[in-house]
């Protein structure tokens, strides 16, 4: 049984930070990570696994060729293998053209059961690659999915969060799944995982490997066009209010209630 | 050989000043041999380097474009998502949009609404400025379920072909939209923060945030329809309510088939929280490590109850067990946009910041003067929590009962 987790390597946000001259995004010294929602889903993926036995976690990324580190770490943490999909034909792909790509590289590998996915990338934050990769392929999907009650070769109940709470599905597999934190705590990788990763070859695979369209990969492939990135301008000209505790605080309620009531 | 590559560097003309290493958000170009060089498999064509470069280098090529007549891609058109038979009310800010941009367009504003007993849902969309409001009533499709709901969007907007679709960013719209859009292999932009018309090209104009709201992106989708967008709620402005409002309300019908579904909903769970829902509060009180312990804790649920706020937490509070997970606000809890922010006690590190910085007025009360979160809050106090929270609590409680 294979199980799929699709992964993307990100720039670690948290370390991004805004040039003040140049007013433009400052990208040296920014770690890339693993996508924080892939995380739950390579967990996820390795805890069905650990469950159903007799089954391949194979990690999939599309990236670049640095990408590879985030798939090593994928194999740490316990997944089977991985395959990077890279290409320069995929340069300025949106979700539309990405999530063709992937699912073009799910057929390669074929016969899965289960594709996992996190919720949404945090560099992208569209939430769009997962269900788009389940019509391209014609397989059912359950988003949001915080908890997989049950589980078969066949078929699964999950918890699919809702902003009320949560609904519960059964859902025939194969089925893409993405994932929220709630589902989880993923595991730091093993001794034994990190030796892996360092001896584990990871094949490259390129628009022709997959049996791309070259009509829909790319910029051909793209719906949507970026025509302007600029910074929002800062938050700023706040008022700090002084005085004592008495005071501050008369002076803050009065203008919250001003706010809310208008 | 003709170089197909979406993005190409003139060597003639580049003089390896690296400008275009600067303004790239992607890290997309080096230097290699005192030429710049992109690497395909980073760069997202945001174009940042093409308008950057003073030898005008850097080219992208054009794009094979599938023809579609445009011409015949009319309206805008709103999906109206409901639960329970209750129409969303993210669904009445776009139509507040909605109606902006149709009169930018010089067309109607439709609306639909998929579900059972939709009549006085579409009478109320009619209220809110809808000029047509398609229905599709059926007892299979009274809840969401990703099948049913795709194929008959899909269906009814490949019929009547909308040029322009909004959806509400919220779970079954996210969902739902992203696979419609796939089907018709129409452009979709996610959480959209601005929408606008270029009246030139009469294109919508989709302003949204990346990097965690680090930079904004303006996107466009030029050559396929409808453009589609993902609204969330609290960003545009609820339409009015005008019962006079007249329109025409359609019921379309298609076959049982099209509601089959291949999963179940086995069942609906419904969970209370003790204070309000944190996503779509419009205040939220927040404390962080400076609160000091569990029981503390009470003075922030006193505050919030006070001035009926949800409660929400920075990082440290709910890894210190001080509050539950579901409280926390941030890059790896929850993101807010409420009307009033109130942070006790939270330094502002970015990852908190990254949930909750585009709230319409941020209050920080911190001890240390020089903690980040004064840097993007509205209105600050340098003092002791302990001290100011509750005098702000008994001023609420006074004047707010």
């Amino acid at each position: 049984m294979k199980i799929l987790v699709f992964i993307k390597q990100v720039p670690n946000t948290t370390d991004v930070k805004i040039d003040p001259v140049t007013n433009t995004l400052k990208r040296e010294g920014v770690d890339s990570i693993i996508n924080p929602f892939d995380m739950y889903a390579i967990e996820e993926a390795i805890r069905v696994k650990e469950k159903l036995g007799d089954a391949e976690v194979i990690a999939v990324s599309m990236g670049p060729q640095q990408a590879v580190e985030a798939l090593k770490e994928a194999i740490s943490m316990g997944c089977d293998r991985a395959i990077l999909i890279s290409d320069r034909k995929f340069a300025g792909s949106d979700t539309w053209a990405t999530s063709y790509t992937l699912s073009q590289a799910a057929k390669k590998i074929g016969d899965y059961t289960i594709i996992f996915c996190g919720k949404q990338a945090s560099d992208g934050d569209t939430a769009q690659v997962g269900p788009g990769i389940s019509m391209h392929l014609d397989i059912p999907q359950v988003t949001y999915v915080k908890k997989i009650e049950k589980i078969t070769v066949s078929s699964a109940v999950v918890e699919r969060m809702t902003e009320e709470g949560y609904d519960i599905v059964e859902v025939p597999l194969p089925a893409v799944l993405t994932v929220v934190k709630e589902i989880n705590e993923p595991r730091l990788p093993s001794l034994k995982g990190k030796m892996r990763a360092k001896k584990a070859e990871i094949p490259v695979w390129t628009a022709e490997d997959i049996g791309c369209d070259e009509k829909m990969i790319g910029l051909d492939g793209s719906p949507t066009r970026v025509v302007k990135i600029f910074t929002p301008p800062p938050r700023g000209g706040g008022r700090l209010l002084e005085g004592d505790p008495a005071e501050t605080a008369k002076e803050l309620a009065g203008l919250i209630k001003k706010e809310i009531i208008g | 050989m003709k170089n197909n590559d979406a993005i190409i560097i003139l060597n003639e003309k580049c003089t390896g000043c690296t400008l275009c290493i600067k303004v790239c958000p992607f890290g997309a170009i080096l230097i290699k041999d005192k030429k710049a060089v992109i690497d395909l498999s980073k760069c997202t064509l945001c174009a940042a380097c093409v308008e950057a470069c003073k030898f005008d280098a850097i080219i992208i090529r054009k794009k094979e474009k599938a023809v579609i007549d445009l011409s015949a891609y009319r309206d805008v058109w709103v999906f109206a998502e409901q639960k329970k038979g209750k129409v969303q009310s993210v669904v009445f800010e776009l139509l507040g949009k909605g109606r902006e941009l149709a009169d930018k367009l010089k067309c109607n504003l439709c609306a639909v609404l998929i579900g059972e007993n939709t009549q006085e849902g579409a009478k109320e969309l009619i209220a809110r400025g809808a000029d047509k409001v398609y229905t599709v009533d059926s007892p299979h499709l009274k809840v969401f379920q990703d099948d049913p709901y795709t194929r008959v969007l899909t269906e009814l907007v490949s019929k009547h072909k909308p040029e322009i679709v909004l959806c509400g960013a919220t779970t079954i719209g996210r969902s739902l939209i992203s696979r419609v859009a796939v089907t018709l292999r129409a452009g979709l932009t996610a959480d959209c923060t601005g929408l606008d018309i270029d009246m030139k090209e009469k294109l919508l104009l989709q302003t949204r945030p990346a990097f965690g709201g680090n930079i904004m992106a303006t996107i466009i989708a030029p050559d396929s329809r409808p453009q589609m967008s993902t609204v969330r709620h609290k960003v545009m402005q609820e339409a009015e309510h005008d019962p006079g409002r007249k329109g025409e309300i359609i019921e379309e019908k298609f076959p049982e088939a099209t509601y089959a579904s291949r999963s179940r909903l086995l069942d609906v769970v419904e969970e209370i929280e003790e204070t309000i829902n944190l996503a779509e509060a419009d205040i939220i009180v927040s404390g962080g490590r400076g609160v000091g312990n569990k029981e503390n804790f009470s003075i922030i649920k006193d505050l919030a109850l006070s001035i009926n706020g949800a409660v929400g937490a920075s990082r440290s509070a709910v890894d210190a067990d001080w509050i539950p997970y579901s409280h926390q606000v941030g890059q790896t809890g929850k993101t807010v946009c409420p009307k009033v922010y109130i942070a006790c006690g939270i330094s502002g590190q970015i990852q908190h910041l990254i949930g909750m910085k585009s709230a319409d007025v941020i209050v920080a009360i911190n001890k240390d003067p020089d903690a980040p979160i004064f840097g993007v809050a509205t209105y600050g106090i340098v003092d002791d929590l302990f001290k100011v929270v509750p005098l702000l609590t008994q001023h609420f409680k006074k004047t707010l009962a």
